[in-house]
């Protein structure tokens, strides 16, 4: 689903970030990606969300090389991503339920089943009740639920994580991590970058740890 | 690999039908984002009256100032069409035209529909009256003869082409010049046309004045939602979705700014309405100043909008690319 064939990135300012990474997640895997912070981790999801491309080898998502994707495909590519951010990145000033239904409206569905599938999310992540809530009145765990929510409203295949657990208390935490598994469970291939070994070393998926930008080692 | 619940996993099997509810459901969520995006800009614009009614009346005195000078070209164009002597054409006649002649030329003239009026300056008065201004007193005296000719004054009709009465009177029999004095009507027309351009100039360099300040709005907007738009733009928002609401908050500036515009304008010529009256009644005159009239407003909202749209296009072409999710 996702495939890296000696991928390098280098920034310019001379940061070797990625150094000859080739690895390879198949569909409807789960996988954990974990380093020191530094190590590669955000830039790897972020070559997939071609918000930054590599400077050398070549990074096929669903079969499609992204070397070939143009600037203007490149909203319609992150549409079948799913994105969920450590900071939650939700907008401030619209309800739960606009947080959610966002992805639907800039996809272009009809409002009805734009309601019918932004509730179908939030109940999925527990949130229902909540849908007319301003996101800053919701506790950090619930936040992140909502983004998660707005990540699988879409109904991608590939849901992408960068420190989802980041701010959270282990219990919380584990609930998060619970969510990703049912939505693993229901076929959407998982990536989730996290430096938190203890919660994630309890489940059982496999994980692949950057060091430095290189690949130290796939463990199933 | 296991049976995937999302929809454009599988292989799709709906037929054209379907694809074409799909493409209806395309144009009906567009255009829903439309009235979504041109709502969700004027609450935005309204949320802050403050600024935005600062904002609004720039953009309406910037606009109102030409369309003002515009107003008053026009009134000052129409006084002087109204004018009853526009020109003058000045009949030289014959040496060997008498008194007589010339008086029984002139009353035929006065008969004339085309001529308001025609006045006979007699060659003896007008020696005697050169001999006096000038000085020449003792020279004219020496003359043997008058070597002035008679003259008439010709004031053209309202409504008669000057130049046309001047070939229907350089025919006539005692007539040997007939000059049109039109040195001021040019003077008055030239006037005119250099204000005009004026006006012209004055109105390019408001309007770009506009659009800049439009420009520099929408930046500041778009500035302010930043984060809006790298969130839009990593969840799969092209760049027209981005661009929609910025462009709708140039097009409610620029109207509101042409709104005030005309409501400029429209209070200065009530201001100015009873001093020109009573000014024309001096002059026992019916001269009423015009306005911008319906169509000048509507003209003047339609312009303020798309300026609105084309400072808010130039900000957004140039500041939204620079703004990508890091």
């Amino acid at each position: 689903m996702i495939s890296f064939d000696r991928v390098s990135k280098r920034y310019e300012e001379g940061h070797d970030a990625l150094r000859e990474i080739s690895v390879e997640i198949t569909r409807d895997e789960l996988v954990f990606l974990t380093g020191h912070s530094g190590a590669g981790k955000s830039t790897l999801l972020r070559l997939i969300m071609l918000m930054d491309r590599p400077t050398r080898g070549k990074v096929t998502v669903d079969g499609q090389d992204l070397a070939k994707i143009a600037s203007r495909a490149i909203p319609r590519h992150r549409r079948n991503i799913g994105v969920v951010f450590q900071n939650h990145q939700l907008l401030h000033d619209r309800s739960v339920f606009d947080n959610v239904a966002l992805p639907l409206i800039i996809a272009g569905y009809d409002h009805r089943e734009v309601a019918r599938r932004a509730r179908a999310a939030l109940d999925k992540v527990g949130l229902l009740e909540r849908e007319r809530a301003l996101p800053i009145t919701l506790s950090g765990g619930e936040q992140q639920r909502v983004g998660i929510a707005r990540a699988v409203v879409g109904r991608p295949r590939i849901l992408l994580a960068d420190e989802p657990t980041g701010n959270l208390d282990p219990a919380l935490s584990a609930e998060i991590m619970q969510l990703f598994e049912a939505f693993n469970q229901v076929g959407v291939t998982v990536l989730i970058a996290s430096h938190d070994l203890a919660l994630i070393s309890r489940l059982q998926h496999r994980i692949i740890t950057l060091r430095d930008g290189r690949l130290l080692g796939a463990a199933a | 690999m296991r049976a995937t619940p999302s929809p454009g996993a599988g292989p799709r099997r709906e037929g054209a039908s379907a694809s074409r509810a799909r493409l209806l459901d395309r144009y009906r969520s567009w255009r829903d984002h439309h009235s979504l995006s041109a709502a969700d800009s004027l609450r935005r614009v309204l949320e802050h009256p403050g600024s935005s009614l600062l904002t609004w009346l720039v953009i309406g005195i910037a606009l109102a100032l030409p369309a003002a000078l515009n107003v008053a070209l026009e009134n000052a164009r129409e006084i002087s069409g109204n004018w009853d002597s526009p020109a003058q054409i000045s009949l030289f006649l014959n040496q060997s035209a008498t008194r007589e002649m010339a008086q029984s030329l002139q009353s035929e003239l006065v008969g004339r529909g085309d001529v308001a009026s025609a006045r006979l300056v007699d060659k003896t008065a007008a020696l005697a009256e050169f001999a006096e201004l000038s000085g020449f007193a003792d020279v004219v005296a020496s003359l043997d003869e008058n070597p002035l000719p008679n003259l008439v004054l010709v004031t053209p009709a309202t409504g008669v082409e000057p130049s046309d009465l001047q070939s229907e009177l350089v025919v006539l029999d005692a007539v040997e010049q007939a000059v049109l004095d039109m040195a001021w009507v040019q003077r008055l027309n030239n006037l005119m046309d250099l204000s005009r351009r004026l006006v012209l100039g004055l109105a390019g360099i408001l309007v770009l004045g506009v659009v800049l300040i439009l420009g520099n709005t929408i930046r500041l907007a778009i500035e302010n939602r930043r984060e809006e738009i790298v969130i839009v733009k990593l969840v799969g928002g092209s760049n027209a979705f981005v661009r929609r609401p910025f462009l709708y908050t140039g097009l409610w500036y620029g109207v509101g700014g042409g709104l005030f515009a005309a409501l400029l304008v429209l209070a200065a010529l009530f201001f100015l309405d009873e001093p020109v009256r009573n000014l024309a009644r001096l002059y026992q005159s019916s001269f009423e100043l015009s306005g911008i009239g319906l169509i000048g407003s509507l003209q003047l909202v339609l312009l303020g909008g798309l300026l609105g749209l084309l400072g808010a296009w130039l900000a957004v072409s140039r500041h939204l690319g620079a703004i990508e999710p890091r």
